[in-house]
């Protein structure tokens, strides 16, 4: 997911902490200005903050096409879409600054490698195709998550993902969009079609996480509503939900073993090879070196624009002070 | 007059494109959030703006071509774009410092063309007219707060504009295309916006402490298609690239 793996501080048994609990149990939102555990104010910068980094760090493998689009249309539609990831990544710096954490400090702990962003992103688009799949799969599954999220527990959050919900549903329909007319088109699109398929099937399995059924960090997580449903409810229902849009577009998913279980009501699938995700998390994945490296030149490049600004903002203060 | 017509539609269209184009190479990239938001909220409406120029092109060309086919399928002899939106985007100070001057530009000439006896024209150019209203706002604002900002980003911003005021002057270049079109009052005569062009950047320019370069050397050949950047050809092998490598296909 855009979240993974994020640890989560123990719960705070103090009677404060109590109280809290029983808020969150009952339903209510929990504002910036309420008392908070210091677990749950942590365990949700590193969330959000990893959230953000996503869609920020997720702005490179599609923007990489951009300027590639086959038609004036494609490209407005991508470029919006991509955008659109920006705005997410303001709306959920601006939810984690709540927390009481600047949108520079969560930059810094991005580059530095203190903080990280879903492992999805790490992986290369190589053809049109992969603009399909990227917004077939990777929002898709995204969906799956963030839909329940709305729910969460802390209130600027869960409005952030009421606003990033609308656009990821538009999001998800123009990559099947994409995937439809490579599907439907030459031999050459079908082939590029089934290989981006062949190619973000595990890694977008990869993105709910390993399993979690014995995580305490999980558990705790959802005790504060701060995570909605276990990696595999999510990634059995995102399966689900793809296969028959897989053969509607007749395209084959690369998992020899996928069938339909009658009992269950559920398809049977592969578990992708958790060895790569970890690796990827890590840091050694396939394009995590060269995100980190783009989005540390942006920052460092940009650096006299942002001084800039502040500077001439100080100096139109003085001159407002001085009139 | 279709020939003259089409050619001026062109370069209309081309500017967007191109432009466009340039500035959707910056989408993830740009110094702060909010300002990569910004620009590519620009890119699209060039990128609209190149649809519908390039679509009332292809209609008085009449050959069954459409705006894709124009964005998509022409080599470089055939763009007739200036010269200025081709030039790289360099720092973000050159590409605000490029997009300032053609909005100065642009924003007068779409007011022009508001009037213009040609019905889709004049209704393309009143709406394309409000956001290069925004368009200008923004860039000018910027413009300033980097000229009269550090030491730095002034001195970057004094050395953009040298490296781009030489591609000024061909904006405003009557040359015999425009003078058929005008003489038809379908469009604005471009040298009689220089007035108003030189006062809006001479405004800008003394706000943000920067020093107008002493020379109008102007370089030409951009909008009647003589003599390209090589950099129009590099850009052209990226943006074109799925179309040429795949014809026919549908995307």
């Amino acid at each position: 997911m855009y979240a993974q793996m994020v640890t989560s501080d123990p719960r705070d048994e103090t009677v404060e902490g109590q109280a809290f609990q029983a808020r969150i149990d009952a339903g209510e939102k929990i504002e910036p200005r309420d008392w908070m555990p210091e677990g749950y104010r942590k365990t949700l910068i590193r969330q959000i903050g990893q959230h953000a980094h996503s869609e920020i760090v997720g702005q490179l493998p599609e923007g990489n096409w951009i300027t590639r689009a086959p038609t004036l249309e494609r490209k407005a539609i991508l470029l919006a879409k991509v955008q659109d990831e920006a705005g997410h990544g303001l709306y959920l710096y601006c939810a984690a600054e709540t927390l009481g954490v600047s949108r520079d400090e969560m930059t810094e702990m991005l580059l530095d490698g203190r903080m990280k962003y879903s492992s999805i992103f790490s992986y290369p688009t190589l053809t049109w195709a992969d603009m399909g799949a990227v917004g077939w799969l990777v929002d898709g599954a995204a969906i799956m998550n963030q839909v329940p999220l709305q729910r969460t527990s802390y209130g600027p959050y869960a409005r952030a993902m009421i606003r990033v919900c609308k656009e990821e549903s538009f999001h998800q329909r123009q990559g099947f969009d994409i995937m439809m007319k490579m599907a439907k088109g030459t031999p050459a699109q079908k082939k590029m079609a089934q290989d981006a398929l062949n190619r973000f099937w595990y890694p977008s399995l990869m993105m709910f996480g390993p399993s979690d059924k014995d995580s305490v960090h999980s558990a705790q997580s959802m005790a504060w509503k701060i995570k909605m449903n276990t990696n595999d409810e999510l990634r059995q229902k995102f399966v689900d939900l793809t296969v028959p849009q897989a053969e509607y577009l007749g395209l084959t998913i690369p998992d020899p073993d996928l069938k339909w279980n009658e009992e269950r009501g559920h398809y049977d699938y592969s578990e992708p090879d958790w060895s790569e995700f970890y690796d990827v998390l890590k840091g050694n994945g396939p394009c995590s070196v060269d995100r980190i490296e783009t989005r540390k030149k942006a920052w460092d490049d940009g650096a006299w624009v942002r001084e800039a600004l502040m500077a001439h903002s100080e100096k139109q203060k003085t001159k407002v002070a001085a009139e | 007059m279709t020939t003259e017509l089409f050619e001026y539609l062109l370069r209309l269209g081309d500017n967007s494109l191109v432009l466009g184009h340039r500035l959707s190479e910056w989408c993830g990239k740009s110094p702060i959030l909010e300002e990569d938001i910004a620009i590519s909220n620009t890119a699209l409406d060039f990128i609209g703006q190149t649809q519908l120029w390039l679509g009332l092109a292809a209609t008085v060309e009449g050959q069954g071509r459409s705006a894709d086919d124009l964005a998509m399928l022409r080599d470089v002899w055939d763009f007739r774009n200036l010269l200025l939106v081709e030039q790289p985007n360099g720092n973000f100070g050159e590409t605000i410092m490029r997009q300032y001057l053609f909005d100065a530009w642009h924003v007068l000439l779409l007011d022009g063309l508001t009037r213009s006896h040609h019905q889709e024209i004049s209704a393309i150019a009143q709406k394309v007219v409000k956001e290069v209203r925004y368009h200008i706002e923004r860039s000018r604002d910027l413009v300033i707060r980097l000229g009269d900002g550090t030491p730095v980003s002034h001195e970057k911003m004094q050395i953009a504009l040298d490296r781009l005021w030489p591609y000024v002057g061909e904006m405003f270049d009557v040359d015999p295309v425009e003078h058929t079109l005008i003489e038809q009052g379908l469009i604005p005569d471009t040298s009689t916006l220089r007035a108003a062009f030189d006062a809006e950047v001479l405004k800008t320019f003394a706000t943000a402490t920067l020093t107008l370069p002493s020379s109008n050397f102007a370089h030409l050949g951009g909008k009647s298609g003589k003599r390209h950047s090589e950099h129009l050809g590099h850009l052209l092998t990226q943006m074109q690239w799925l179309q040429r490598a795949y014809p026919g296909a549908t995307w």
